[in-house]
């Protein structure tokens, strides 16, 4: 940031600055870009982040376990459940505690349907950002039915809290398969229209193929992860790869960028990606509700949590990749130190050395292609 | 519960019959009686109509000096002015309604639907609210620039109209350099922005301006281009004239009776939807990715100002389009010589004159309606486009088609010239095709809703 002042000072004032943020349109959150521009073309836009640090991590070590749980849903909001899950796995690990099938189940249901409805204000908002408005409410639109199902199963819609230390909260209410089955005959069907809509469209395919493409070396380099990664044709995915939970019993593919419009790597890849992660999701939902198993959902956990002295490292699948919680006990009822690391973080940063040469619109393809969301940046 | 702290949203979902019959009688009542009036008062506006009406009405106007006549033709063609800016405003805030209701149904929304029927009234609320608004003027702003751009867009929007034809005799003005008279004045608008976007003292409204100079002076040219066509079909400039050439039947419009007039046609929307900043070419004020464009500074009425324009181009685009190449006001069975015989050899023309008149306003606000909503369709469909896309779009295909169909239309005139049986064929076969495509998209669009499992339901408004 300093840097980038003094640059300002030596230049002759033949390139202009521009606030890209805190308050966007675009940048999906209080996120601001330093954007140095010469006409349309960027020289470098320079992520500024920490507009919406919360001190989450902090909380982590002040407040007992089981209490931090509603906290982690505010690590990313578009995608609660998958930062629930993490940080209870996480917990798991330092109690040594088996979490019964069931709950392993109800976990993976409830996190695919979750990462459907965070791929959908992905899609859907990236859309938006290109100019197009009504695919982003269809994509709203078949949202909100997912919100209403989660909302029956553990009566929130956005801040889950769902996912406890040794299991999930609450069983499935009655009628509540048949609920999602008849919302996945419907989806599948809309994952269709939706493609035909918008994502082959002529425009929105000139707009996004073959910019700011990231290669896979670079992509790993950088340390992004989830759809970001496999966008850039790197095959990696904790679910299949890492296996935990529930996930080794469901078959799925990983779908993986390869140029389906022009290179691997570019913004439609990434967005393409999704589209596909959202098809496999609906599949794994379906196998998880066919092969629920009967039981227990919450394991035997004290009232009072005391783990041993020790560390543990959880890494989960999120919507924004990979999501790794790092709980460090000294063994009294309250976390030593709690580490969040997220997708969105390691995404702001291949920014800057993406954006020399892209166009201002090319900038907004590739932030909404990055799928970041503030809190999880800064949490 | 009073009636102040009751839950409005709770209310049953059928409309109060009262608020319907307002609704239905404002709405249908204010463009027509501003119609009206337009159709009254423009054949009126001539010198020799105004003598020959204020005579009937017992006003001898041969008493009076040159001078005075001068000025009572003066105060007539100030009133026609003023209901035409009056008409534009209208159907600018009814554009938004409908623009509104038609991609509220496009999105799986409800839409507007709280100020009166079908929220008819809530063009008129806003423009309200807006008028109310505090008027800010960015600190470091050229205050003078920043007040007069939306006057220079207002007024090249409003002068389009003085060579806008309403219908057969419903013209302000029919000059002889029509369609060149209008493309001159619309080019004040992207004055007006360009003086919003430098004076507002933001980087984004200077991007917006900036966008927006290259965007409209560049698609002037293939619009400019292709409006050429059907002026060599007919042999004329002005937009009556072109009307008269065409024929009422969709086979002896412009448009359906030179396959390349169909082409220019196409080019011809696309600019005009450049020009007006709609969709896919709104980058100018790409939300996205510009905040709001050249309007990011504005606030009350003067976005007022600039919010009516944009709303009432589309208007202007629709009946332009339609003049030149879907037969204008051409009412079916009435050529000229049953307007002339209608007319009769009066001074007043008689009764059945003035109900073709009617008719031919019918015809054409028609036309202008579904060419408009096309123009919403397209706006609730397609992303948007960038800027060096938008560029080499311009250049690289409808500058050298609108040549290819200018070229293309005059050796067309040639055949037609030597074989007048072309153009018959032509329109014939033209139209049997459109009959076809639109055949085949009313199925995919059936297709499309079913597949989702949906069904085509025109109630549920």
């Amino acid at each position: 940031m300093e840097k980038l002042i003094l640059r300002r000072v030596d230049r002759q004032n033949e390139e202009m600055i521009l606030n890209f943020g805190p308050q966007h349109p675009s940048t999906h959150g209080v996120i601001n870009f330093l954007v140095e521009t010469d006409g349309e073309v960027l020289k470098r836009a320079t992520p500024d982040v920490g507009y919406l640090h919360r001190s989450i991590e902090k909380i982590g070590e002040l407040v007992g376990y089981p209490g931090f749980m509603p906290y982690t849903d505010r690590v990313d909001y578009v995608a609660a459940m998958f930062a629930n899950e993490g940080y209870a796995i996480a917990v798991e690990k330092l109690l040594k505690l088996e979490v019964p099938p069931r709950a392993q189940w109800l976990r993976a249901i409830s996190c695919e349907l979750c990462r459907i409805a965070s791929h959908l204000v992905s899609v859907g908002t990236m859309v938006m950002d290109i100019g197009a408005f009504t695919p982003m409410l269809h994509g709203i639109r078949e949202r909100e039915t997912i919100n209403d199902l989660i909302e029956a199963l553990c009566g929130a819609r956005l801040t889950y809290n769902y996912h406890r230390i040794g299991g999930v909260a609450f069983d499935l209410p009655e009628g509540w398969r048949d609920k999602v089955l008849a919302f996945l005959d419907h989806f599948d069907k809309f994952l269709v229209e939706y493609d035909r809509l918008i994502s082959f469209n002529e425009i929105y395919v000139k707009r996004l193929a073959n910019v700011a493409v990231i290669p896979g070396p670079m992509a790993v380099n950088y340390g992004l992860v989830g759809p970001n990664l496999r966008g850039s044709g790197v095959d990696w995915d904790v679910r299949r790869d890492m296996p935990y939970g529930a996930y080794p019993n469901f078959q799925f593919k990983v779908p993986v960028g390869k140029g389906y419009f022009g290179v691997s790597g570019d913004s439609f890849d990434r967005y393409y990606v999704r589209c596909l992660e959202m098809a496999e999701s609906s599949k794994i939902v379906r196998q998880a509700l066919e092969s629920l198993p009967e039981g227990e959902i919450t394991a035997k956990v004290p009232r009072n949590i005391k783990p041993e002295a020790g560390e543990a490292l959880s890494r989960v699948e999120s919507a924004r990749g990979e999501m790794a919680y790092y709980v460090v006990s000294d063994g009294t009822n309250k976390a030593y130190r709690v580490r969040v690391r997220t997708g969105s973080f390691t995404a702001m940063s291949v920014i800057e050395d993406i954006s020399p040469g892209l166009m201002v619109a090319d900038l907004v393809a590739l932030i909404s292609s990055l799928d970041v969301v503030a809190p999880e940046i800064d949490r | 519960m009073n009636a102040k702290t009751q839950d409005l949203s709770a209310r049953s979902g059928k409309t109060a019959r009262g608020v319907l019959l307002a609704t239905l009688a404002f709405g249908f009542g204010l463009p027509t009686v501003l119609l009206a009036a337009v159709l009254v008062l423009s054949p009126v506006s001539k010198p020799a109509m105004l003598v020959a009406a204020l005579r009937a009405v017992g006003v001898d106007l041969s008493a009076w000096s040159p001078n005075a006549r001068y000025v009572l033709w003066a105060v007539v063609m100030v009133v026609l002015a003023l209901i035409i800016v009056t008409f534009a405003a209208v159907i600018s805030g009814m554009t938004v309604w409908w623009e509104m209701r038609v991609s509220a149904r496009m999105q799986s929304r409800i839409g507007y639907n709280r100020v009166g029927a079908g929220g008819y009234f809530q063009w008129i609320a806003d423009a309200v609210k807006l008028l109310f608004k505090e008027d800010l003027i960015p600190a470091d702003a050229d205050k003078l620039l920043f007040r007069a751009s939306p006057y220079f867009v207002l007024t090249g929007f409003a002068l389009v109209f003085v060579a806008l034809p309403f219908g057969e005799s419903l013209i302000a003005a029919d000059l002889n350099v029509g369609i060149f008279y209008i493309t001159a004045v619309t080019a004040l608008v992207v004055v007006g922005i360009l003086i919003a976007g430098w004076s507002s003292n933001s980087k984004w409204a200077l991007f917006g301006g900036m966008r927006s100079a290259a965007q409209v002076i560049s698609y002037e040219i293939p619009a400019g281009l292709s409006a050429m066509v059907p002026v060599l079909m007919s042999g004329t400039l002005s937009m009556q004239g072109i009307t008269r050439s065409q024929g009422a039947w969709p086979w002896e419009w412009h448009a359906f009776t030179n396959p390349f007039a169909l082409v220019a046609f196409g080019i011809f929307f696309v600019s005009q939807l450049a020009e007006g900043n709609r969709t896919p070419f709104d980058l100018p004020e790409a939300e996205s990715e510009l905040v709001a464009g050249y309007l990011s500074e504005y606030s009350g009425f003067r976005f007022a100002l600039f919010f009516l324009v944009e709303f009432g181009n589309l208007w202007v685009m629709s009946a332009i389009a339609v003049t030149l190449f879907f037969g204008g006001w051409q009412v079916p069975f009435a050529g000229p010589e049953v307007f002339a015989a209608a007319r009769g050899a009066g001074e007043l023309p008689g009764a059945t004159w003035w109900g073709l008149q009617v008719a031919s306003m019918l015809v054409f606000v028609t036309k202008t309606l579904l060419v408009l909503n096309v123009v919403v369709w397209v706006r609730w469909t397609l992303p948007r486009i960038r800027v060096d896309q938008m560029m080499s779009l311009c250049w690289k295909y409808l500058v050298p088609f609108a040549f290819v169909t200018f070229v293309a239309t005059l050796l067309w005139e040639i055949l037609v010239a030597r074989a007048p049986v072309a153009s018959h064929v032509a329109g014939g076969a033209m139209v049997a095709a459109m009959v076809v495509v639109a055949f085949f998209f009313a199925r995919q669009t059936r297709q499309n809703i079913s597949a989702v499992g949906d069904r085509v339901d025109f109630t549920n408004w």
